[in-house]
């Protein structure tokens, strides 16, 4: 399990200082798919690379539960994939020796290391292309090397900062139903952000609702739907409709209050 | 099977433009060569003797003996000192692009030595270390490591934030972020630094045997002036011309491999 508690992040720089994350507290379950949704700059970047360990809280803690361990750095149960697959993947590198890079130092073997790899890329549909450059795929491949690379890993939590934002809207699509099914075979708990509501309810077993910068946990929404999930039948579910206006509504409501709070601060 | 065949246009298209652009800049050297060769063929002047004369002498002077005494001498000296730039350069530049405090503080005296125009040192070269191999070596390597050293300090400190994330987040140890993500990606910069280094490292070693030298290429061509043998004066400028344009050429081809993904990325 993981444990987000009262973390709260301000940026200070030259005399200023900006007030990023709040007060955000939730917990991830063993095996669960948590999605963190708000609207466009509450600061749900910053939440994950404190969750990641990549950046101190001002505030606060990022607890491993299992092992009590308090995240001050990157942990090795923790995998990350990042938002823009050109800058987080290595052009100068194939795609093979992108995933196998972070194994370098997990699995000496190098027969056991180069088996690891072709098993993570033919888990995200890449088999043969390993011997290719990133630069010579699509995005949504790329964005599967990254997937592969971190599922290589073998992390127990993946976390994504809107990875499939920069792709278009079919390949989103199939990442999402890509993401679901190795989640399942990899047993892997996942936290993922994403500032598409649909996106967020469509995945998740929990979504996180926060709001606008200072970034607070406005709620915490089940979804209740069953598994599993189809692009068609359950974006047809009418609990799939209510589901979405209940998120749509908090951060309609967030995005109002920020506007306000902003008049505010200009008057 | 269509992108295949895209790619397979795109490429043919490409070289076939690459051999036209051969061809279309090779017109203008071969115009000079013929107009050269014919205006001066009949030259009396002892400043301008015939261009077939200084082609000779070319071959007779520069291709025999002179191979081993003088253009291998010079060449090796050329070598050794670019290559200890560039490993003093990366080396220390890497380190510098990561402590920002130390950069800023050395900033004024690697601009103040940058700024000296290399000829200048040559006579500080010689005091130091008299003549022979070891000033001309050191100085090459010292006036060309200052652009290397420059541009990798720059290429480190601009690194992408996310890829230092990605090496972060993986847990490579720092050692492993230096060799596998930070040197590559200030590659691009650190191999522009190089080329205006060679072209320093180049001028350096010409001028440097002119003063204090017994051998070398730029030794022969003054000595040559001296003793007023003006076509091999004509031929060791031809030949410094043309080894330039092929030590530049082979850089260039390196640079095409190591920055293969650099160049793909940029065309996207």
């Amino acid at each position: 399990m993981l444990t987000v508690e009262n973390l709260q992040k301000t940026y200070t720089s030259g005399g200023k200082s900006l007030e990023v994350l709040r007060d955000v507290s939730f917990t991830v379950k063993e095996g669960e798919f948590v999605t963190v949704v708000g609207p466009s700059g509450a600061g749900k970047t910053t939440l994950l690379r404190c969750m990641a360990g990549l950046l101190p809280p001002t505030a606060g803690t990022v607890t491993l539960t299992n092992s009590g361990k308090v995240v001050t750095s990157p942990p090795k149960e923790i995998a990350c994939v990042f938002q823009d697959y050109s800058r987080s993947l290595m052009p100068w590198y194939k795609v093979s020796r992108n995933v196998g890079l972070p194994l370098d130092n997990i699995i000496k073997d190098k027969n056991e290391r180069r088996q690891a790899v072709e098993q993570a890329l033919q888990s995200v549909g890449l088999d043969g292309f390993g011997d290719s450059y990133p630069w010579q795929l699509s995005g949504g491949m790329q964005q599967r090397v990254a997937i592969a690379r971190a599922l290589a890993y073998r992390p127990e939590f993946l976390i994504m900062d809107e990875p499939f934002a920069s792709v278009d809207a079919q390949t989103r699509a199939d990442l999402e139903d890509l993401i679901l099914r190795v989640r399942q075979t990899a047993g892997v708990t996942v936290v993922l952000v994403t500032h598409d509501i649909d996106e967020a309810v469509y995945l998740a077993d929990r979504v996180v609702v926060v709001s606008s910068r200072p970034t607070v946990v406005m709620d915490v929404i089940d979804v209740d739907l069953p598994r599993p999930r189809s692009q068609v039948t359950t974006k047809g579910m009418p609990r799939f409709g209510e589901l979405r206006t209940q998120v749509a509504t908090l951060i309609m409501r967030a995005s109002a209050e920020a506007a306000a709070a902003q008049g505010q601060t200009q008057l | 099977m269509t992108t295949e065949s895209i790619i397979t246009a795109a490429t043919r298209r490409r070289r076939s433009a690459s051999v036209n652009g051969a061809l279309i800049s090779l017109i203008l050297p071969v115009v000079i060569l013929v107009a050269w060769w014919f205006a001066s063929a009949n030259s009396v002047s002892p400043f301008f003797p015939p261009l077939q004369r200084i082609l000779q002498t070319f071959v007779d002077a520069w291709l025999s003996t002179r191979v081993a005494s003088d253009i291998l001498p010079s060449l090796a000296r050329l070598v050794i000192g670019f290559a200890i730039a560039v490993v003093a350069g990366v080396g220390l530049g890497a380190l510098l692009g990561r402590l920002r405090i130390i950069a800023v503080a050395l900033n004024p005296i690697l601009q103040f030595f940058r700024a000296l125009p290399a000829t200048a040192l040559i006579p500080v070269a010689v005091v130091l270390f008299g003549i022979g191999d070891v000033p001309k070596i050191a100085l090459i390597a010292f006036v060309s490591s200052f652009p290397i050293l420059l541009n990798t300090i720059d290429g480190v400190r601009n690194i992408d934030p996310v890829i230092e994330d990605v090496g972060r987040s993986f847990r490579l140890t720092k050692l492993q972020r230096l060799h596998w993500i930070q040197l590559h990606a200030a590659s691009p910069q650190v191999i522009s630094g190089m080329r205006v280094a060679l072209s320093l490292a180049f001028v350096v070693m010409v001028s440097s045997e002119m003063l204090g030298a017994t051998n070398g290429m730029g030794y022969v061509t003054l000595l040559a002036q001296q003793g007023f043998q003006i076509p091999l004066m004509w031929s060791g400028l031809l030949l410094l011309g043309l080894l330039g344009l092929f030590v530049n050429g082979i850089f260039v081809l390196v640079e095409r491999k190591l920055l293969r993904w650099y160049t793909q990325n940029q065309e996207d």
